[in-house]
């Protein structure tokens, strides 16, 4: 369900650093409480976001939320695919399902993320 | 079951379920430029007269409404919407005014307007109320730009900021971001108040305003709605009242004397006017002083017992809306204040409030409540016991209310309360109409233990039963094509 390797944010994103890259997405846990996810509102590439910044909406069937930036940098690739599959979000949170990868600003920020252990606890 | 074809589906060529006159005057042929003419007739359905009728009647009565069902959707107030209001605004002189009647035709409309306005001021605490804005949601923005053009006028325009609870409507952040201006949220206390800790932390010299309810979205009276009131006012911000929940407080509290210096009232909420598709609404906004010059154009004056309509007000943000607001509701609205009378909306308020606490008191032995303290009009139950001992969600247990004829609660609102169903019955509902509501829900809690796959597929008999909101919402089809 949290996979170790990954980082974690209170609002329940996921980070996972690959070749310069922080991947980010929601975890099982905001995906499970959102619902059927029907809309996700992408940046545009280029963009760039402090830590903790809005930087997207995921729309469920029962709700919207806002998606929160878990470190400040640039946004250098979207997932397009979410415009026609936003149910990726669902079936595969930590695969399919991600939503940008950042370039990061300030990598020290990957300290103040928790690890899975941690993140698990706070939903306890 | 009854077919449910669509009136296009029903069609066949030839039949028809009118008869025209012969035309007797020359008919012009260039009014149009060529490339907006139609080349072929507009493919309307072709029904006999019958048909039609019994189509749309046979749809109708697949809905539900308040009146053929309880309807406890809370923060939308679905009372009972008494039948006179509906006989008075169908009065000829009411009904087949023209807006482009002069002020001398339409004194009595206008005088109408102006006693609707002072009724209202009476009721919010407040100097001068706008009818224009067409609902709660346009409301909000009005007052929003009221807002902004007060700063403007003080030379405080680098004021963007609004601040909103985590209870709060969603959509007083929607009209924020509309107006241009930006969302601050903040949380809530333990007891689902407002943080004044977390309220202070964001007060600065760029809050333009904060937008409350009261009670707020969980039911609740802000205890300290004063000393809110005191420190966004110190900060040099504004305050306004989201008049969703005002059904609570009528005759006892007005927003004006708590502090709040814009609010809307919705009609169709709180002064018994129907909705949820029997529309239109209305929200008018009431100000203090301090914004009477800002209210959009025109305002109604009398002189020597005339009315007329003021365009004079240089400051005005201007009309929001064409003409003077939704009159007919206003009509039903007005008809409906002069036959509760003061001590009559005073009552609606009293028996709104106590409806909702005899159903949360029953239900808090089956259901759990985040929180557990006395509420005003409505209150959020949670089924959170249910989803983690029976892996039964809202979702599930609400679709069981249908298979009872009750309109489900509000669901998973506020995001606050796990699994919400924010409940509000109304001053209209019996005891009878009470007790019978929380037999049911106590029947589903049961059931929930005792069987929770059958409730997971209900409803069981209603005309659709579980609908596919994911693939609508993914997928929709929005437009009829024949098929073939």
């Amino acid at each position: 369900m949290y996979p170790e390797e990954l980082k974690y944010t209170d609002d329940h994103e996921w980070v996972r650093v690959e070749n310069g890259k922080a991947y980010v997405g929601v975890t099982h846990y905001a995906q499970e409480q959102l619902g059927d996810v029907v809309f996700v509102e992408l940046p545009d590439i280029g963009e760039e976001f402090e830590m903790g910044d809005s930087f997207g909406v995921v729309e469920s069937v029962k709700t919207v939320s806002d998606l929160f930036m878990p470190l400040s940098g640039k946004v250098v690739e979207i997932n397009e695919d979410l415009e026609d599959s936003p149910e990726a979000v669902n079936e595969d949170p930590y695969g399919e399902g991600w939503i940008i990868a950042i370039e990061l600003s300030d990598e020290s920020q990957l300290d103040q993320l928790m690890d899975s252990e941690a993140y698990q606890k706070t939903l306890e | 079951m009854k077919d449910r074809d669509l009136i296009f589906e029903k069609s066949r060529p030839g039949k028809k379920g009118y008869s025209l006159p012969e035309l007797d005057v020359p008919q012009k042929q260039d009014l149009l430029p060529e490339n907006l003419q139609r080349k072929n007739p507009a493919p309307l359905p072709e029904v006999a007269e019958g048909e039609v009728l019994r189509h749309y009647i046979n749809l109708s009565q697949l809905n539900h409404s308040v009146d053929n069902g309880f309807y406890p959707l809370g923060s939308c107030t679905m009372k009972y919407n008494p039948k006179i209001n509906e006989d008075v605004s169908r009065l000829p002189g009411f009904a087949e005014l023209h807006p482009y009647q002069s002020e001398e035709m339409t004194q009595g409309a206008l005088k109408l307007m102006a006693e609707l306005e002072k009724y209202l001021c009476e009721i919010g605490g407040m100097d001068r109320v706008t009818l224009q804005p067409a609902a709660g949601a346009h409301g909000e923005l009005a007052g929003l730009m009221l807002i902004r053009a007060y700063h403007r006028h003080r030379g405080q325009d680098h004021r963007k900021k609004i601040i909103i609870p985590d209870s709060g409507h969603g959509t007083n952040p929607a009209s924020v971001t509309m107006c241009g201006y930006e969302t601050v949220e903040i949380p809530s206390d333990d007891k689902g108040c407002i943080d004044l800790e977390a309220l202070k932390e964001v007060l600065d010299d760029k809050v333009a305003g904060i937008m409350l309810t009261n009670p707020n979205t969980l039911g609740f009276y802000e205890e300290n709605i004063s000393e809110v009131c005191r420190l966004v006012h110190e900060s040099g911000g504004l305050l306004y009242y989201d008049g969703a929940n005002a059904n609570a407080i009528m005759g006892y509290s007005r927003p004006g004397d708590m502090g709040f210096d814009i609010l809307h009232f919705n009609l169709h909420k709180t002064f018994g006017t129907p909705h949820g598709g029997g529309g239109p609404g209305s929200g008018p906004v009431g100000v203090k002083d301090k914004l009477v010059p800002f209210l959009p154009n025109p305002m109604i004056e009398e002189e020597d017992g005339k009315y007329f309509l003021d365009y004079d007000r240089p400051q005005s943000i201007g009309r929001v809306r064409s003409f003077f607001g939704n009159f007919g509701v206003l009509v039903k609205a007005f008809t409906y204040i002069r036959m509760l009378g003061a001590e009559g909306l005073k009552q609606v308020s009293e028996d709104a409030v106590l409806n909702a606490n005899y159903i949360m008191e029953k239900l808090a032995k089956s259901y759990h409540l985040k929180y557990h303290r006395n509420c005003m009009h409505e209150f959020v139950l949670s089924g959170k016991k249910q989803k983690d001992e029976h892996g039964v969600t809202t979702t599930d247990i609400v679709k069981n209310l249908l298979d009872h004829g009750i309109h489900p609660p509000t669901v998973y609102f506020p995001l606050i309360v796990e699994e919400a169903m924010m409940i509000e019955p109304t001053e209209t509902e019996s005891k009878e109409t009470l007790d019978e509501f929380v037999a049911v829900m106590e029947k589903i809690a049961k059931m929930a233990e005792e069987d929770p796959e059958k409730l997971k597929e209900a409803p069981y008999t209603t005309p659709v039963r579980r609908l596919d909101e994911a693939g609508a919402a993914r997928n929709p089809i929005l437009k009829w094509e024949p098929k073939g």
